[in-house]
């Protein structure tokens, strides 16, 4: 039992991730139509954003922290360790959104009236590029995320055999996540912005005509997206010590087949199908074979499209010329 | 106006659609194959017949990215499936019945033995040209790009597959194939690669897949059944796509699960873009130049020290798309260009 409630925790917090990262690939698509192939690069940049923050002003910022609550620099407590995770997953955020913004301007815009598949292929080109640039700018090795929390002891609950293992790492990334996605939600349908964007999203030409501003609306929403693709990449490295520069394209791909699942162009749709691959993944690998858990995610997009195309959560929408 | 001018050039190259031509074409390319390896050298002499396979690659996935106008980015997993399969069977032959492929006397092939190699590679491309289709299907009933990342996705399924798969020696990988590929074979698929293609694209058919690429919903108002056209283009795609794998590791000798990634599959998508979408002698040239290329680039690379061919790659694809988004050639054949053909007013294309 302890090892079954073991899986669902890792498939919560891996689900988490996904979801932050499945939220961009839904909205843009549901904005443009399109696969934003570089999505899953922004989150290979949000992670090496989030290690060299770490790196180069962590032990600054935790210690400015340590001063201010506990009195010393070098006392570390898990609200100390939280909130420098915090600055640094907001860094990381900020410069992602910046990156999509850029993407968006350079590589996107320019196409906006011409066939989607130059769009499409545009998009490829671009995620290669981040791809193969960030193996010659950052070394094609993987690097070690130093480790915020590592004085911090993981909760332990039940006896031996029943052991059951919660890391806070876990838990902070499981809850910002859930705390971003809340965010993100209020943007959506609370806001100006938010009803732009769905406006936007249902029809362009006309949302153009009644006086929004649909390029910076787009613009936003490519920020939006890569902002929480960043913050899924620092958490991704806090919790996998590990990060390089192809980690994007893998977990990218996985997002998009997960933000299909839920139905695309469906926010809550995103969230949910995310963490159904997640859990799936988590209790493949601990039950199945976890060779075939990278496979996983193909087998239920290939599943959804022959069953159910519009997603679990989606509304079937007729073509209209 | 884009289509009345592909069928005008039909006519225009009439001389090019009778059979005898390409006929002759191979029998000169197994006269070459004698002629050829004492006057190259053996580096030259791999760089053509890498060539050739790169252009039956290019040829075969324009035809689906070009012609159709779908995005298919898993050229390189069907080539997997061809390359696996025709691999296992010949060297399971050579394993299980070496009276049939070896000669006792020398330890050397025999000469019936290319019969079977033959037959594995048309085996290969037809096991390329199911999964194709299995994979093809769902995505392809739909509108929109699920076709790019359902190909992608299914390159990472071979490619788990592979590894799991004790028979074709899992991550080891495939090794001992013999090595029956030569400059004659492969230009002999060459030809039967461009052929087919050009006969389906100036056909019918070909005006369906180009039909679908202009406008799927006028297509389909027209009574064209677009899910069934883009469905035989992706899997006559997938059987050349296979049928160059089957090449590919009769000419490597060994396989492993990494050696049709999606570096691979980008390859052959920028030789495509690069040379024209919907341009078969674009993609032609195109396989060719990038082949060189990359072997040309080879010193600059170990200079530096660093991979810069694939971000150069795709730096050019997104200033193609931004700059010339049909490619090179555009939908021109190399032909066109001579002709000083008048550029149609409005065209669609």
């Amino acid at each position: 039992m302890a090892e079954f409630i073991q899986y669902l925790i890792n498939g919560l917090s891996q689900g988490g991730t996904y979801a932050l990262i499945a939220l961009g690939y839904t909205m843009v698509f549901g904005i443009l139509q399109l696969i934003n192939f570089a999505h899953g690069e922004v989150y290979m940049l949000g992670a090496f954003t989030g290690l060299y923050t770490s790196k180069f002003a962590g032990a600054q910022i935790s210690e400015l922290f340590n001063r201010l609550l506990n009195g010393a620099p070098d006392q570390t407590s898990t609200l100390t360790a939280i909130l420098t995770s915090i600055v640094i997953v907001l860094i990381a955020m900020v410069v992602c959104a910046l990156v999509g913004l850029c993407v968006e301007r350079l590589a996107y815009r320019p196409l906006r009236s011409s066939p989607r598949i130059n769009l499409l292929i545009t998009a490829v080109g671009v995620s290669l590029f981040f791809q193969y640039s960030g193996q010659i700018v950052f070394g094609s090795d993987p690097k070690a995320y130093p480790d915020l929390f590592e004085n911090l002891e993981s909760w332990t609950f039940g006896t031996d055999e029943n052991l059951l293992v919660i890391n806070p790492l876990q838990v902070f990334v499981f809850v910002t996540a859930i705390v971003l996605m809340l965010i993100l939600r209020h943007i959506i349908f609370h806001t100006r912005l938010g009803r732009a964007m769905r406006a936007v999203s249902f029809n362009h030409d006309l949302a153009s005509l009644m006086g929004i501003p649909t390029d910076r609306v787009i613009a936003a929403t490519f920020m939006l997206g890569s902002a929480l693709a960043g913050a899924a990449g620092v958490m991704v490295g806090m919790t996998y010590p590990k990060v390089e520069p192809l980690m994007g394209s893998l977990p990218g791909l996985k997002a998009f087949c997960a933000a299909v699942l839920g139905g695309i162009g469906n926010v809550t749709g995103a969230v949910l199908g995310s963490f159904i691959l997640g859990l799936a993944e988590a209790l493949l690998s601990g039950y199945g074979t976890p060779t075939y858990k990278d496979a996983l995610a193909f087998a239920i997009l290939i599943l959804i499209l022959l069953v159910k195309p519009s997603g679990l959560l989606g509304v079937h929408r007729t073509e209209k010329v | 106006m884009g289509l009345s001018n592909k069928i005008e050039n039909t006519k225009s190259y009439a001389g090019l659609m009778s059979l005898r031509w390409w006929l002759l074409a191979i029998a000169g390319a197994w006269a070459l194959d004698y002629v050829l390896p004492s006057m190259l050298s053996p580096y030259i002499f791999q760089i053509l017949v890498l060539a050739g396979i790169n252009v039956i690659l290019s040829v075969s996935l324009n035809l689906v990215n070009g012609f159709t106008g779908q995005f298919s980015m898993g050229h390189a997993g069907f080539m997997a499936v061809g390359g696996y399969l025709s691999a296992f069977l010949t060297t399971s032959l050579v394993e299980h019945r070496p009276d049939l492929m070896i000669d006792p006397a020398t330890g050397e092939l025999l000469g019936t033995a290319v019969i079977f190699y033959f037959g594995s590679l048309i085996l290969g491309g037809v096991a390329a040209t199911l999964v194709g289709y299995i994979v093809g299907l769902p995505s392809l009933r739909l509108r929109g790009d699920y076709l790019a990342i359902v190909t992608l996705g299914f390159g990472e399924i071979i490619r788990v597959i592979l590894l799991n798969t004790d028979a074709v020696g899992g991550a080891r990988g495939l090794s001992g194939i013999k090595q029956f590929t030569n400059f004659g074979w492969v230009f002999t698929f060459v030809v039967i690669t461009v052929f087919c293609v050009w006969r389906v694209v100036h056909s019918a058919h070909g005006r369906v897949l180009q039909s679908i690429r202009e406008d799927e919903i006028a297509a389909t108002a027209m009574g064209v059944n677009t899910t069934q056209g883009k469905v035989r283009a992706f899997a006559m795609g997938a059987f050349f796509a296979g049928v160059a794998g089957g090449l590919f590791a009769h000419y490597l000798t060994t396989l492993n699960p990494g050696t049709f990634d999606f570096n691979r599959s980008f390859e052959v998508i920028i030789m495509v873009v690069l040379g024209g979408m919907g341009s078969i002698s674009g993609s032609v040239v195109a396989a060719i130049v990038l082949t060189v290329l990359k072997e040309a680039l080879r010193p600059l690379q170990q200079y530096t020290g660093v991979d810069l061919r694939m971000v150069i790659y795709a730096l050019v694809l997104i200033i193609m798309m931004l700059a010339r988004p049909k490619g090179i050639f555009g939908t021109k054949e190399i032909g066109d260009l001579f002709r000083g053909r008048k550029k149609v007013k409005g065209d669609l294309t």
